[in-house]
Order: structure tokens, then sequence, then C-alpha cells
């Protein structure tokens, strides 16, 4: 068994770990689609940090707590109300904050090019994120980034072993077929899947701290970054209701809806 | 009019029904369920209730029963009359808030109903899912919101109910002030259907806020409870909408019993555990004020330690633990419950009484709606034991007798209790209560033998017990 160099564990030991975190509609709100057909509404409806980004969090913060990093830093990008949001990352345990203030629409490619900025800038050893947006389900932003950054990627992960010695992360996918484990190199990103921990609880203490800890105000124009999207939404509806099932009385009655009705024969 | 005797086959109740082609307004649907043994027909028919053949009706709205054991007088020539095709919604005021439906209708439809309208219903149960508003009503249910919009006497606007007789008595007012005469439907709201069968409902609603923020919290003994209840009132005012405790026997039965279900404080254990929700329409201003509250009683000694639900699962998790507390005392075997309500500074008192009588035959669990001095005793034993049985009772009942309490807060008299009414109530109370249900109900049809003890009643068949000189 090797022992670790003072030299090396100092190294790891100062590594920061980002996470990228996004305010959406609450999981467990009823969506309603504007009469318009705009989009969902979402004035008088309750926000909360996406729960994959929560999982994300949670994750950094337990690899700080088992001493292999040494701060979290949670970032968000959208409206001025995203600071609630950093707020409870901070109330979890985040050490600081980052808001990058945006008060339009933003798309995976956009975030993806913020947070390339962002990681120049900070120089995190592992950016973590939820592996999609429960509002958008995307599922985009984390391996855009990686591809931006040209960093390995490890997405959809139910679980994460750091190896701070090699400068390795051991990551376990949920994929199609079963669980992946791959091997990445620091830095890297990696997604969070649902299996991966449960969030803990924003306690009262840890609520009194976050009020003196910081969150950093910045803009797309501080980071040289210009928002442009190529993407336009052009409708959303509710999806068709659901039919009831029929219950048929024969064979024949089978084969005339499937032909006639249905137009699969 | 045109009478149909159905008599079904081995059975001995029979059931005559009147059956109007020409449907008169008065007469409503109604799904009857005959029972002695088993379910056997149910038919939507009109039907008037019928002065002339007297059977005891028994009402059943949702699981509303207000009895809680099986009892031999009830075995024959029973009526169970269920409302729950009468379910329909038949008015709602957006300006008002004021929902009229029928009395069939299943509180969470309703919930879900005032929903899409901005607007909810002023109480809330575990049972919404299966219980009907008459039931709500007749038996005054509280929940857990009674401390920010009050108990249904305040929120029930009127209400149409069938007597014994068939008159149908029209009191469905929608107005929020009406002084002319006798508020009669108070009678009916609580009775438990033993005065009148209660067919409509209208009932104010208050409007959806959006802010709701929910914590679990811990104390370390039961002053600190009561003080915190104080500041609270004090300190959140108008957006308090719950305050609930349970103490730590709850919290271990129901993390034991229930799946899926953590401790939000596991980082050590806490004698007494409270829940404090807010409701209001400014999410930062509320969640503002409540942590400002819960800080500032951190620091005066208030509370040892909490959380703060960040999102709506949390808050589901830490309902579903309060909530669960009945659920995980069936399954940890036989229990004892009582619901009392008791001077605040009194309420634990008598909870480490029983345990200092009990020991260790039992486990003396304690939960309740703390903001409205309502109590949950629940003493569970591995099997019912008629030993411990008379180590309770009438020792509880005495116990709040002597404070001035009330020996069943909430769930009612039923069967059970209805012989007990006098630890609450004086003789000249209820001997009146007695008056009234002659008055109403002469033949003893509606619910009999539930809320008003045996010795103020006749027995069906028997003379009139001589009045008390």
């Amino acid at each position: 068994m090797r022992t670790t160099t003072s030299a090396a564990s100092r190294e790891t030991a100062s590594m920061r770990i980002m996470v990228a975190i996004k305010r959406v509609i609450d999981y467990a709100v009823k969506i309603r689609v504007k009469p318009d057909k705009s989009g969902v509404e979402t004035s008088n409806v309750k926000m909360s940090m996406n729960p994959f980004c929560e999982i994300a969090l949670e994750e950094a913060l337990r690899i700080k707590e088992s001493g292999r990093a040494s701060e979290v830093v949670a970032v968000s990008v959208g409206p001025a109300q995203c600071v609630d949001t950093l707020r409870t990352g901070l109330a979890m345990g985040a050490d600081r904050a980052i808001h990058v203030e945006f008060p339009g629409t933003l798309y995976p490619l956009s975030i993806a090019k913020i947070l390339k900025a962002l990681v120049d800038a900070e120089k995190p050893g592992l950016l973590l994120l939820g592996k999609q947006a429960i509002d958008d389900d995307c599922n985009q932003t984390g391996q855009m980034i990686a591809g931006l950054l040209k960093w390995p990627q490890g997405t959809f992960a139910s679980k994460v072993v750091l190896d701070e010695e090699n400068k390795v992360a051991t990551v376990d996918r949920e994929v199609d077929g079963g669980l992946e484990t791959l091997c990445l190199d620091l830095p890297a990103v990696i997604t969070t899947d649902l299996r991966l921990n449960q969030p803990r609880y924003a306690s009262l203490p840890n609520i009194m701290k976050a009020k003196s800890k910081v969150i950093k105000k910045l803009t797309p124009q501080d980071l040289n970054i210009e928002i442009r999207s190529d993407l336009e939404v052009v409708q959303v509806t509710d999806p068709p209701k659901r039919k009831a099932g029929v219950i048929l009385s024969s064979v024949d009655e089978l084969i005339d809806k499937l032909k006639n009705e249905a137009r699969v024969l | 009019m045109m009478q149909t005797r159905i008599g079904y086959g081995s059975t001995k109740a029979q059931v005559s029904l009147c059956y109007n082609q020409e449907v008169p307004r008065r007469f409503h649907r109604f799904f009857i369920i005959v029972i002695p043994d088993a379910w056997l027909l149910y038919h939507k028919v009109e039907i008037q209730v019928l002065w002339e053949e007297v059977y005891p009706c028994l009402m059943r709205y949702g699981h509303f029963y207000s009895f809680m054991t099986s009892d031999d007088r009830l075995s024959n020539h029973q009526v169970i009359i269920n409302l729950r095709s009468m379910n329909n919604i038949l008015s709602f005021d957006k300006v008002s808030g004021i929902l009229v439906c029928e009395a069939g209708c299943i509180l969470e439809n309703l919930i879900s109903f005032l929903d899409n309208e901005g607007f909810i219903m002023p109480l809330d149960l575990g049972a919404k899912g299966s219980c009907q508003i008459g039931g709500n009503v007749s038996t005054n249910a509280g929940g857990l919101r009674l401390i920010r919009y009050g108990s249904l006497h305040g929120s029930v606007l009127g209400l149409e109910a069938v007597l014994a007789n068939g008159t149908v008595l029209d009191m469905l007012g929608t107005l929020r002030k009406d002084n002319t005469g006798y508020d009669l439907k108070h009678l009916f709201i609580g009775s438990e259907g033993s005065l009148g069968i209660v067919t409509k409902v209208s009932i104010l609603t208050p409007p959806k806020l959006s802010s709701v923020n929910l914590a679990f919290l811990a104390c370390k003994d039961y002053t600190s409870c009561q003080k915190l209840l104080s500041a609270a009132k004090t300190k959140l005012g108008e957006i308090l909408s719950a305050f609930e405790f349970l103490d730590i026997n709850a919290m271990d039965l129901v993390l034991k019993h229930l799946d899926g279900l953590r401790d939000p404080l596991p980082s050590s254990k806490h004698n007494f555990y409270i829940l404090i929700e807010t409701t209001g329409s400014t999410e930062s201003h509320d969640k503002e004020k409540l942590e400002a509250f819960l800080l500032q009683s951190i620091e005066s000694g208030l509370l040892t330690d909490g959380v703060l639900a960040q999102d709506i699962n949390q808050a589901s998790a830490f309902w579903r633990i309060r909530e669960g507390i009945p659920e995980a005392l069936m399954k940890a075997g036989a229990v004892y419950k009582y619901d009392l309500s008791l001077p605040p500074e009194k309420m634990y008192d008598l909870v480490e009484e029983m345990r200092g009588c009990l020991g260790a035959e039992a486990n003396v669990v304690a939960y309740g709606h703390l903001g409205d001095g309502n109590l949950h005793l629940n003493i569970s034993t591995r099997q019912y034991d008629d030993s411990i049985l008379t180590k309770i009772e009438p020792f509880v009942y005495e116990w709040t007798s002597k404070h001035r309490g009330s020996i069943s807060a909430e769930h009612g008299l039923g069967l059970m209790k209805a012989n007990k009414i006098h630890y609450s109530k004086s003789l000249e109370t209820v001997q009146l209560m007695a008056d009234i249900k002659k008055l109403l109900d002469p033949n003893g049809i509606l619910n009999p033998y539930k809320v008003l003890p045996t010795s103020v009643l006749p027995q069906r068949g028997e003379e009139e017990p001589k009045k008390e000189a």
C-alpha cells in the first residue's frame, strides 16, 4: 500500500469542486400550459432547485467532507431569483456561490459556454451537474461543457469514487443495458443520476451560516459571452389526453378496428 | 306513487323504497346498501326516508363511520345510507370563494376542483382521498389547518339536511352574515348524523396562497414546545398555518414501522419534535420571517435543532412522518387511542403520568395538534389486555374531566364514547341534547346508540326513561 506524499495530498486537498445548479418549477407542482401556448405558467408557482442538481451538490459536499476537496462552489445562470436557489445551496453547505444574471431564455449551449468561462476562472478539479433539468429534460449541458473544455465526462453517475492519489475518478453509470464503470482522469465533468445519493436537508445552523456566505454577481458580458440562441420555441401544448380503452367483443371486431381505425393492418 | 318492496332472500332486513317517476326536486338520489352480514345490492333510486317503516339508519360518509367497534345491537335491520352518488359541485363563486356542493363529494376532489380556481378547502386530513364532505361536516372534522382556518362551525355557511321524518330542511345559505333567528345548522355540524342527514353543504373556501414553508424542529422539553407556540403565534402571526407536535416515542415508532422515511434530524435524539408550517402570498417575505423566527428561537434556546424543507418533496416527507403515526401504531400491535383537548400547559403531564402508571407494560405515544390544544394519546401494546385497560380507563377520562378538558376533541363520541359524555358535559346539557334528539328523531332511527348515552334516551322499543329529578 503506497502512502500519499504530503505534497500530493496538499495538492488534491486543495481541489475545488464546482456544482452547476438550476432553478426550476418544483417537481411536485402540477404544470399548466399558458393559454397562448407560448410556454408553461411560471408566475405564482413554487420554484425549487432541480432535483438532480441537488444530488450533484450533495455529492460534492460528501466529497469535501471526506477530505478529498477543500471547497465547493455553487453556480447558477438565470434571472435574479436564482439567488434563492443559490442560498439553498449555501444552506446545504456550499462554501460560496456565483450567480450569472441573465433574465432571458437560456439553452444548454449558452449555459455550457458560460460554465466554461467560469471553469477557466475558478479552475475546479471537478465539475458536477445534474444529468438533466426537469423543465426541459435536455440532458445536454454536461456533455456540451465537457466537449468545450475537452474534459472527460461520466454522465448518469450512480456512484462516484475519487482516487486523489492518482487524480482519477471511477464512475458507475446507469445505462440502458445496466451499469457501466468508467475511469476518468481529473479534471472531469460528472452528471448525476437519481440513485447516486439522498440529498441532505438544510439545517437551521447551516441556514444561519449561509447568511454570511458570498454570492458573487456576474453578467454574461463580464465573461465575454454573447447569449445567442439558434432555437426558437414555436409552441407549447399539453400532450393529447389519453383516450379510454375499449373492450371489444370479438376477434372480427378487433380486426375491423385495427384495419379501419388504427390503420395498422 | 309506486311503492316497491324489495326483499332479499335469506336476509332479515327489508327496505321500502318509494319510486316516483316525476322526480320532485325534494327527493334525492341515494345509494342504499343493506347490511346485516354482507354487501347486497345497491340501487340508485329516488327514495323518501319513510316515516312508517322505521328502520335504523347508519350514516356512512366515506369512511367516517362514527363508531370504532362492532356491536351486536347493530347487526339486524340496518340500512346504511351512502351518499356517494350525490357528488356534484353545484356552484362556486370565484369572488367570494363560496362553494356549494352535494354531501357525497370526496374531499380530495373538492380540493382538486378548487385548485384550478385558485382556492383551497379550509380543512385537510389524511383521509381526504376517501372521506366525503357530508361526513366531514357531520363530524365537525378538525384536521391539520384548524389553527389557521378555524373549525367547520366557522367555514360552513349553510347546509341542507333531511330529517328523520323526510322533511328537507333548506338552510343552504351562502351569506357570511345572517342573524335571522336561531342558527340551526350548527346542530347538524358535529352531531354525527344523529339529528339529520346532511345532503348539501355551502362552505367558505380560502384563497390558495403560493408560498408554503415547512420546518421540522426539535425541542428539549415540553415547556419549550409551549413557549415556541406562543412565540410562533406572535412572530409568525398571519402566516402560521399549522403547528403539530410528536414526542420521541412517536418518532421512533414511525421510523421503525414505515418504509421510506428518514429522520430529518439524525444527529441526535430529541425529546420533542415540532412541525411549523406557514402559508402566505409572498415567498421571500414569508421565508425571511420564518427563518428570522427560527434563528431567534435557536438563539434563545427554545429550539435545539431544525431543518427547513427546500421543496415540496421534502415538505411531503416531513408531513408523512407526522401523518404516518396512526399507521405505525396499527402496525406495532394493539393500541388504545384517546383524543383529548386539554389546557396546553397540562397536556404532557397526562402523558407522563400514564407512562409512570404503565411502566414497561406499554409504549405511551403522544402527538397532536399542539396549536389547538389537542392531544392524541396512544397507548401501544403487543396485544389487547384488560388489565392494561383498567389502568387507563377511567383514569384518562377522570383526569381530563378534572382539568375541564374534552374527552373527544375531534373524533366525536360515536358508539364507544357515548356513555362517557358526562366527563365533559353537565347533566343538564346532556338532558337538553336528549330533548333535541327526541324532537328531531322521535323514533331514534338515525344512528342509534351513538353520541348520546343510553341513560337519557330510550332503548328502541322500551319506555322513555324517567327524567332526572
